[in-house]
């Protein structure tokens, strides 16, 4: 054993009380699950029509909006996490942890444990929601577990962008306050329509440079198209991306908050 | 867990952001085994001295050993030795007593079978037994403390950092927590630095206190010897008719130089000491004052702070409130 301890143990010890205290919330839990499903049912119902557009690429809009769900699900995800580390250095919690030969690594990992958990369960009801309702991924049994597993990805992405908002910040009303903001990235994406059919020029550009539409494209590709190696590879490479990136600024974060010896 | 090297900090000192001086170079030593007390009011920079002490904050200059171990250099081990209770029991009010001791013993890399045995005999030693499965949130004030405290002991440490373990708790609790510290330094050797603005705390539990004041330590003792530094006791006269306080006061001022006291009469300290209290009563009577309340006050530790820092250790620390920032690091 190092002197830090086993990291697999630290890790699954952060990871089962980041888990727990999720769960115990059931306050924070509803809307993570719920909402993304209204606001589901409410595009479908409201947009339908959109499918008979010329270009659009399937007769469903059902098959359409649900790969947004998954973001929004993760964005749910990514406040609850940022909010509880940020509430750990609020209460000095993150001191008596830093007190014990916690490795920086197992604190991040362990806390974005939670996120993975949360997503993986939202991900699987808005997956079975879906097919109840009607819809038939195009990639088959294999591209429904790649689905998951790419809202998993993202979760994971957004959650390391909380936690280091977290880190930096402290505060856990920094980390409301930024919610909105999230949201209206989510929004400036092809969340509604595919880029190709929207006719206004700024928005068309913001969506293009906006990841977050190719965080959306890569899953919505596995349930209306199939297998899109482009879209595939964007999605998958972007999640990873970001995810690498804001791990990365979060451990630097992190060293920077905790200036134990 | 008996601790060979104790505390010492050379001109340890911290600066924040904005010039603030929190911590201006203090001297300190703390023998293996003894409970020192560190006392002071709001904002004196007591906290600040643990966070330096405990790893969690860099000193800006000079140098602290603990354990035998130096607290820029050695942090690790520094962490490995100590345990420490924070101000405010930082506890996640959704996990349950025994979930933390879990988690606290696993990170301190115990084995799985020995986290059990460890959690359960601490939870029996701070008397957490029958509520070790219900959530935080449902806890007492002084239960926290209790559970604080044993989240410390998790590792069996030599050295104990407590920063002001008894603020905020009810006098049963107050007492349940001197007594498990008095015991922990004397049967088990455990080292004890224990912040606090509570006289009281400092004069019943600490083997030698410190004062500290505007981030400097003033005084430095046992609390017999600081309060004999002193020497002196005061008295306090309280007159029946309030019109004849400035005559009491002429009286009263020829034995001695006037201390803080009750507003409604006039205290001063004696220069003859206690023998002088008959020749006071003696002047009372000659000037024809009759006093309801006549009271001979032996020196305290506030006495000491007073002498030491001219101003009264109750309610000082409403003026220093603000002058020491929370010990974040940037």
């Amino acid at each position: 054993m190092s002197e830090h301890g086993p990291l697999f143990v630290q890790v699954s010890q952060l990871a089962r009380r980041s888990v727990l205290r999720t769960f115990r919330r059931p306050i924070n839990v509803f809307p993570s699950f719920f909402f993304p499903l209204m606001l589901l049912a409410v595009n479908v119902g409201g947009l339908q029509a959109a499918s008979n557009l010329r270009g659009f690429p399937t007769d469903s809009y059902l098959d359409f909006a649900l790969a947004f769900t998954f973001l929004q699900g993760a964005l749910f995800a990514t406040t609850n996490a940022g909010t509880d580390l940020a509430r750990d250095i609020e209460t000095g919690f993150l001191n008596r942890l830093a007190l014990t030969p916690m490795r920086n690594a197992a604190l991040l990992l362990g806390q974005l444990a939670g996120v993975v958990t949360l997503a993986l369960l939202q991900a699987t009801l808005y997956l079975t929601v879906g097919i109840v309702a009607g819809v038939r991924p195009e990639s088959g049994v294999l591209g429904v577990f790649l689905i998951v597993f790419l809202g998993v990805l993202v979760a994971l992405a957004f959650g390391a962008i909380g936690a280091f908002l977290a880190l930096r910040t402290g505060s856990g009303e920094a980390i409301q306050a930024l919610f909105p903001l999230f949201f209206v990235f989510l929004f400036l994406s092809s969340m509604n329509l595919p880029r190709n059919l929207i006719e206004i020029d700024w928005f068309r550009t913001v969506t293009t440079i906006n990841p977050v539409s190719y965080l959306i494209e890569g899953i919505r590709s596995l349930i209306i198209t199939g297998w899109d190696l482009q879209a595939l590879l964007l999605g998958f490479g972007l999640a990873i991306g970001i995810g690498s990136v804001a791990l990365t600024a979060a451990g630097w974060a992190l060293r920077g908050r905790l200036a134990r010896s | 867990m008996r601790d060979e090297h104790g505390i010492r900090a050379e001109a340890l000192a911290r600066e924040f952001k904005g010039g603030i001086r929190a911590v201006c170079g203090i001297d300190l030593e703390v023998a293996p085994g003894e409970i020192y007390g560190f006392l002071g009011p709001n904002g004196a920079g007591k906290s600040t001295t643990v966070h330096m002490l405990t790893t969690l904050l860099p000193p800006s200059s000079g140098t602290a050993r603990v354990a035998g171990f130096d607290v820029t250099t050695e942090g690790q081990q520094v962490r490995a030795a100590i345990g420490a209770a924070l101000q405010e029991a930082a506890l996640d009010p959704l996990l349950t007593g025994r979930e933390h001791l879990r988690l606290q013993t696993a990170l301190h890399g115990m084995p799985r079978a020995e986290r059990k045995r460890r959690s359960q005999a601490l939870l029996e030693r701070v008397g957490l037994t029958e509520a070790a499965d219900r959530k935080v949130q449902t806890y007492s004030g002084g239960m926290k403390r209790r559970l604080d405290l044993a989240l410390a002991l998790a590792h069996e440490p030599s050295i104990l950092f407590l920063d002001e373990p008894t603020t905020g708790l009810d006098p049963q609790s107050r007492n349940a927590l001197w007594a498990e510290v008095a015991r922990l330094a004397r049967d088990e050797g455990v080292t004890v630095f224990l912040t606090t603005q509570y006289l009281e705390e400092a004069d019943v539990l600490a083997d030698r206190v410190g004062i500290i004041d505007h981030g400097t330590i003033v005084a430095e003792g046992t609390p017999a010897a600081l309060k004999a530094e002193i020497g002196r006791p005061s008295v306090e006269a309280i007159p029946v008719e309030p019109s004849d306080l400035v005559a009491l006061a002429r009286v009263l001022e020829r034995f001695g130089v006037p201390v803080p006291g009750s507003p409604k009469g006039v205290t001063v300290r004696l220069d003859g000491g206690e023998d002088a209290l008959a020749d006071v009563v003696r002047a009372l009577d000659a000037e024809g004052l009759h006093v309801s309340h006549l009271q001979l006050h032996a020196p305290t530790l506030d006495d000491v702070f007073l002498a030491k820092t001219g101003r009264s250790l109750e309610g000082a620390g409403d003026e220093l409130e603000e002058t020491e920032p929370e010990p974040v690091p940037a």
